[in-house]
């Protein structure tokens, strides 16, 4: 196995949440016009990650971690924002009036993980039916000896 | 708990962990939802001016409007997309899309597939391009192995035909479905004759029309067959006839050019605050193409041209997509002139698995072979974000390993997911008739917006 080489290694920053829309709207002045994507991770059964040990000692790791990753179209530049959202306080601010494509991706992690987005202006499920139970992509979620949720039969 | 008083709560940001009420995710009526959502469902992303906005959010009573369901069953939906509109007799006030009557939890089931077996998954998502969709997922992987530098020329050119055969198929589903949905029928038929040829030619290298898993981590799956070569010429031989025909039954007849040109209006500025990319980018003029701008496998040693239109309607997107289906049979071209000799995957015993000749003969090989299958290769833990230039926009896969055979998080950036947003802008102020039109000139694959 060959070690990688020259690569450019990603742009990955952590931010504190309480930073987080801050330093998206700092982002925004430095260029990096569109937010690509948005998603989250459970770090529930994982929650050493393998972070290097100098970032380490700056920032508390949590059970969940929000990734936004920024793309600057005059740059030709990627970064990578990884938040942590505390499991006891799940609650982060919205990117919507920054970058309002983040809409549906926050609907989706939202959906997913529970998280809530401070100022988003329709948090609603969005892949599951709006009377779902739980959260699917978390961890502690259940796969396979979950009951099945039909919507109005008896139960 | 009433629709209203459940949309008091939400406002005062107190959403029960459990659930939301149901009929929240439709389209709520005017009174009960605040001015911001309504600005939202009627396509306002950008800043507008006091006297604008008012005039969006008071003038429209009630009982001059109608709130109706397009979908989920509508051919024009591409599958089964719910869009609802409101509507002021056949005007288009506002519009939400109504998402998820095909998920599948595509990345939940990733969660427990091995990076071998990954690919199956991912193919079958955006299911009219899903070598590209394997594509990115195995770039992905190679990259948290620390390999994505050596995997051998011949793949990556493989590779790089693949991709190009499949937009150029995904393109032509895109100009028959268009038709269909603007009138033209025979549009169809002649749309789907062509994506069946090259669906043939996919079906000879990986055996499958779709859903291939052929681009696997550390290369491809298989050799190209013998007579390859001649396969990809006949199919560039005979396309731009075909091409040509689109352009007289379609591009310039005035009741298409009617159909289409203002249709559907997206300026760049709000284009890119949606994150909207592929085509519909580059129909507002900013010319973004991954391949160029951020070269991914070997991109940065043919020559091609980036398609970019300058209304941003929906003719420009239809144009756009006609055209690039002629820069990749240009691309294929080069690559048919550049295929290198070689392997086509990687030999590190950890990602390949044995040929199929050794197992006869050797035991530790048919042991190899067998763990490699069962029990997959352990990827190091880190996490990786790659993304490529789908037929549809930016399609990036974001892989956490926690140092196991099987991702810990897999996360797919669908394009057509993100690029729904952009239609309630597009539809605002339009008919329902050209409603049709701005969903098929979107043209979102339902498998990969709900996964």
């Amino acid at each position: 196995m060959s070690q990688p080489s020259n690569r450019v290694a990603d742009d990955v920053r952590f931010i504190a949440k309480t930073d987080y829309l801050k330093t998206l709207a700092s982002l925004r002045e430095e260029g990096f016009e569109m937010c690509v994507d948005l998603t989250a991770v459970d770090y529930l059964t994982h929650p050493g990650r393998n972070i290097a040990p100098e970032t380490l000692g700056q920032i508390t790791l949590e059970r969940f971690e929000v990734v936004v990753n920024l793309l600057s179209l005059s740059q030709r530049r990627r970064v990578r924002l990884r938040v942590q959202v505390a499991e006891s306080d799940t609650v982060i601010d919205s990117a919507f009036d920054l970058y309002p494509g983040t809409e549906a991706m926050e609907r989706e992690v939202f959906d997913m993980f529970g998280i809530k987005f401070d100022g988003h202006p329709d948090l609603t499920r969005i892949l599951m039916p709006e009377d779902w139970q739980g959260h699917p992509l978390r961890k502690d979620y259940g796969v396979g000896n979950i009951p099945v949720q039909f919507k109005g039969a008896a139960s | 708990m009433t629709a209203t008083e459940n949309i008091a709560a939400s406002q005062a940001g107190d959403i029960t962990a459990a659930g939301t009420n149901e009929g929240r995710q439709e389209l709520q009526l005017r009174k009960d939802v605040s001015e911001k959502e309504v600005l939202r469902g009627s396509g306002a992303v950008l800043r507008m001016s006091e006297s604008e906005v008012a005039a969006l959010a008071g003038t429209q009573s009630e009982d001059q409007t109608m709130i109706i369901n397009m979908g989920p069953q509508h051919p024009s939906t591409h599958g089964v997309l719910r869009l609802m509109l409101e509507l002021n007799g056949e005007t288009v006030l506002r519009c939400k899309p109504v998402i998820g009557y095909l998920h599948t939890g595509m990345e939940k089931t990733g969660e427990s597939l091995t990076f071998m077996q990954g690919g199956t998954n991912v193919t079958r998502m955006d299911y009219a391009s899903p070598l590209n969709n394997e594509l990115v997922f195995a770039l992905t992987t190679e990259k948290l192995l620390g390999i994505d530098q050596d995997i051998p020329e011949r793949a990556v050119w493989i590779r790089m035909l693949l991709s190009e055969l499949n937009r150029i198929s995904s393109h032509l589903l895109f100009m028959a479905t268009n038709g269909m949905d603007i009138g033209a029928v025979s549009m169809m038929l002649y749309g789907f004759r062509e994506r069946e040829e090259v669906l043939r030619f996919f079906q000879k290298v990986t055996g499958l029309r779709m859903n291939h898993n052929f681009i696997r981590p550390g290369g491809v799956a298989a050799d190209l067959p013998a007579g390859w070569r001649d396969e990809v010429l006949n199919l560039l031989d005979a396309l731009p006839a075909r091409l040509a025909e689109y352009e007289i039954l379609m591009t310039g007849q005035p009741i298409w050019r009617e159909r289409l040109q203002g249709v559907g209006v997206i300026t760049r500025d709000e284009a890119i605050a949606l994150s909207a990319t592929g085509p519909i980018l580059r129909s507002t003029g900013l010319s973004w193409d991954l391949r160029r701008d951020m070269p991914y496998l070997r991109y940065d040693k043919v020559e091609f041209d980036v398609i970019v239109g300058s209304y941003g309607d929906a003719f420009d997107r239809y144009s756009i997509r006609l055209n690039e289906i002629r820069e990749s049979m240009r691309i294929v071209r080069q690559v048919l002139d550049a295929m290198p000799q070689g392997d086509y995957r990687i030999q590190d015993k950890k990602v390949t698995p044995p040929p199929r000749g050794r197992i006869d003969e050797s035991m530790e090989a048919l042991i190899h072979h067998f763990k490699i299958f069962t029990e997959g290769f352990k990827v190091p833990e880190g996490e990786a974000y790659v993304a490529i230039e789908s037929p549809r926009g930016e399609i990036a896969c974001y892989i956490a390993s926690d140092g196991s055979a099987t991702p810990y998080r897999m996360h797919v950036r669908a394009p057509s997911f993100v690029n729904i947003q952009t239609m309630p802008h597009m539809m605002r102020g339009g008919l329902v008739a050209d409603a049709v039109a701005v969903i098929s000139s979107v043209d979102p694959v339902l498998g990969e917006v709900d996964r």
